[in-house]
């Protein structure tokens, strides 16, 4: 049962992720996104991270991907892009060397330290109790952890999204408030 | 049918994704040109990253995992507004801007 929700959960991730990439729209690439953020909640939950995974259903697929469709409408980029001309030349192989580089990196790293392919050898187990099964109460430990020990980095998350905010106010604002963008006035006629 | 219905899938697994999941995010980011795609696939690798984190969270039974991941969901969101801003920004001065576009400030 558990394989078969990694098994499908796996496959919806890999064919969205790869559909983001793929995609000549940049609306089917966000579509495409959603899938595989979708999926990676489902594997939140098999792994008994609930609230992570409520969290990205509501951050990721709800806010994130809407804010890009919203800017991707916005901006009047929503037709095919051409893919089949490449402007940079070879820059599609070096692209797929360098990927395929960068997965033999991450895969001897994972079997170094798998080496018996089951058990994690990397660092000690903590010892305050199960994360995992029916019993994990996993809300009321992150809720834990977050307010004591990461308290800190807590409240310098809250400036940091006060600092997101305006940034953002800045940036749209239109640069001169006196001169009125051309595109935005009626034709004079005569 | 038997032995594969006690195959369970276990962190190996997870990491293994994730380690797929952040070569396509790198390769599209490599590839694509239309910075709004790109961002995408910065997204995917940051998803990629966050399946690290809560496998490795479960296997040690260290919650300080997930509460990484809840940190990296808040960066993310800033991340994404300051960048759609400075997306729409550049835009708007040229409609239609490629990441080829936007090499002024190349060295």
């Amino acid at each position: 049962m558990e394989l078969l929700v990694f098994v499908i959960a796996a496959a919806i991730i890999l064919v969205g992720a790869v559909g983001v990439i793929i995609a000549p729209n940049p609306v089917h690439s966000a579509l495409c996104l959603v899938a595989t953020l979708f999926g990676i909640a489902v594997l939140f939950v098999a792994e008994d991270a609930h609230f992570l995974a409520a969290v990205q259903v509501i951050v990721y697929a709800g806010a994130i991907v809407v804010l890009f469709l919203f800017v991707i409408m916005l901006l009047g980029v929503d037709r095919s892009e051409d893919l089949d001309t490449e402007p940079l030349g070879g820059q599609r192989p070096l692209a797929a060397a360098a990927g395929l580089g960068l997965l033999g990196v991450a895969l001897v790293t994972l079997f170094i330290t798998h080496r018996d392919f089951d058990t994690v050898a990397v660092g000690a187990k903590s010892s305050v109790g199960q994360l995992s099964g029916p019993a994990s109460d996993n809300v009321r430990k992150l809720g834990q952890a977050l307010f004591t020990d990461y308290l800190f980095a807590f409240e310098i998350t809250s400036v940091l999204l006060v600092i997101a905010v305006v940034a953002a106010v800045v940036l749209a604002r239109r640069a001169s408030t006196t001169q009125t963008e051309p595109e935005q006035l009626p034709e004079v006629q005569g | 049918m038997t032995a594969l219905a006690a195959l369970q899938p276990t962190s190996t697994w997870y990491l293994l994704l994730g380690a797929l999941l952040f070569t396509i995010g790198a390769v599209g980011l490599m590839v694509r040109r239309n910075p709004l795609v790109m961002f995408m696939c910065i997204e995917l690798m940051l998803n990629a990253v966050n399946l690290t984190f809560v496998t490795f969270a479960k296997d040690l039974d260290d919650i300080g995992g997930q509460a990484i991941v809840f940190f990296v969901l808040v960066v993310a969101a800033a991340e994404v507004v300051v960048g759609l801003g400075i997306i729409v920004a550049l835009m708007r001065r040229r409609p239609g801007a490629t990441a080829d576009d936007i090499s002024s400030l190349k060295g």
